[in-house]
């Protein structure tokens, strides 16, 4: 296994060996320990300054990612999309380059296009961690994602997972494909065919349109949420449709295996991709992966803002 | 006994696996007199060898006392001062003490004692668990040169060195191999 971490961005998990993110996920542990302790701040990133720059909204992971860098001790800002000055006109190149003119030592991206973080750091001393690129990659969640299995399940090589849902236009299927199969995980892609084309099988996954032939085998499955925002043509004839062809409703639960985990990046659509008791069922580790993105945040914060850029 | 290096002839052996023992052994000891009530006592190592020679530690004080002493895992990476400032980074392990701290006394345990800024920031990373009544720090090895206003409370042996010189222990469990400490004069 790596003993080292030399990277100052994180842009994605396709870029990573198999012992860079195993490494990520030790370090995480150690950082789960820190949210148990009687004063939950370390002064790891003491006098370093983060930028939450999210030109596409979001809540939940700017906030993790927030409170992460609290931990860590380190100053945020927060952009958001409405208040910076792209709306002016300004290019995504010079708001960054005024941002490291503020002495920015990491930013956080969250951006509608694919590319965004890597055309960043490319550029700029600061470390960039990618939270999100169009339909491309979301590497902080599929690292939770993957925590949380290793947590639950001791392990991922040898599991099979289901990823379920629009697999098109999802950053976190991407990234979670690249890490389940490098970490040694066996993955199923199940949804309508429009929204999982067969090209996914060059990706070395495999793919089925039958939710209720693949439910009884798998450990894992992945609901994704269907994505509204980003679809610019009808991909299937209707939220009721999709829940009766691939919803999580609780007469298909029960095909699930008894340790079978139930996973859902959030925010949870209740009664289309899952039902609302299967959602707070026991086998859903839904909070589970909240609390460990923060861990998993803190790692990747600490690895690539802590490491000397000079 | 082996005393072959491989890949530094200017090693010089200055402990063997006799002396290392006798040396935590009168450690041991040294606790027991210093904590008239020892059950309050928890033994922290630094990972990876402190947490080694804390156990080894807390076997001797129960052979000699037949008291079960706690011990922990303290790791100092989240604390330090030098952040920012290295290439690379080693992993981060996850830190163990009993809960709550108060009342208690705390021994930091590593095996070399060198800057001192390891055991500060030890120190912080048991703040941050609680308020223990007191930290002392125990060391295998105190070479000197310190940066920081700290000096240990048990030392298996005191070895002046020069800066250039490194210090290396090895054990059993964490290196595989026999247990000894080597004093290497760098390039």
């Amino acid at each position: 296994m790596t003993t080292r971490w030399t990277r100052k961005d994180l842009l994605g998990l396709r870029e990573l060996s198999a012992d860079q993110i195993n490494f990520v996920l030790e370090t995480a542990d150690a950082f789960k320990e820190v949210g148990t302790r009687q004063i939950k701040k370390v002064p790891a990133l003491r006098g370093k300054t983060l930028v939450n720059f999210f030109v596409e909204p979001s809540t939940r992971t700017r906030t993790s990612f927030e409170l992460a860098a609290f931990r860590l001790s380190a100053d945020v800002i927060n952009i958001s999309a409405s208040d910076s000055s792209l709306t002016k006109g300004e290019t995504l190149k010079d708001t960054a380059r005024n941002l490291e003119a503020l002495h920015a030592d990491i930013l956080v991206l969250r951006h509608g296009s694919a590319g965004a973080p890597q055309f960043l750091a490319s550029r700029l001393k600061a470390s960039v961690i990618n939270a999100g690129d169009g339909a491309h990659e979301h590497p902080t969640q599929a690292l939770l994602d993957l925590y949380t299995i290793r947590e639950r399940r001791g392990k991922i090589d040898g599991l099979h997972v289901a990823i379920i849902g629009d697999i098109l236009f999802s950053r976190v299927a991407r990234s979670n494909i690249f890490g389940l199969l490098k970490l040694g995980a066996r993955v199923t892609l199940v949804g309508p065919s429009t929204l999982v084309p067969r090209e996914f099988e060059k990706l070395g996954v495999e793919i089925s349109y039958k939710i209720d032939d693949v439910l009884p085998k798998v450990d894992v499955v992945n609901l994704l949420r269907i994505q509204h925002e980003r679809q610019r043509r009808e991909y299937f004839p209707g939220l009721g449709e999709y829940t009766r062809l691939f919803g999580l409703t609780k007469e298909r639960a029960k095909l699930l295996k008894p340790d079978c985990l139930i996973m859902h990046p959030g925010p949870i659509n209740r009664g289309v991709e899952i039902d609302s008791d299967v959602a707070d069922g026991v086998q859903s580790v839904i909070l589970d992966q909240v609390t460990n993105g923060l861990a998993v945040r803190m790692a990747v914060l600490f690895l690539c803002g802590g490491i000397s850029t000079e | 006994m082996k005393q072959e290096k491989q890949n530094s002839s200017a090693a010089v052996p200055i402990m063997d696996a006799e002396a290392i023992r006798r040396a935590l052994r009168r450690i041991a000891h040294e606790i027991i007199e210093g904590n008239p009530a020892p059950d309050k006592v928890v033994l922290a190592g630094i990972p990876s060898r402190g947490v080694e020679i804390a156990q080894r530690v807390a076997a001797f004080i129960r052979e000699i006392e037949e008291i079960d002493i706690e011990t922990g895992i303290i790791d100092v990476a989240m604390h330090r001062d030098d952040v920012g400032m290295r290439p690379e980074l080693p992993v981060v392990h996850a830190s163990k003490l009993p809960a709550p701290l108060e009342e208690r006394t705390v021994i930091i345990v590593d095996d070399v004692l060198f800057t001192g800024r390891t055991a500060r920031a030890a120190m912080d990373a048991i703040n941050s668990f609680g308020r223990p009544t007191r930290i002392q720090l125990a060391v295998l090895i105190d070479r000197g040169h310190r940066e920081l206003p700290i000096r240990p409370d048990y030392v298996g042996k005191n070895l002046p060195t020069a800066t250039r010189q490194q210090i290396q222990v090895r054990l059993q469990e964490t290196d595989n191999e026999a247990d000894a400490v080597w004093l290497e004069r760098q390039g």
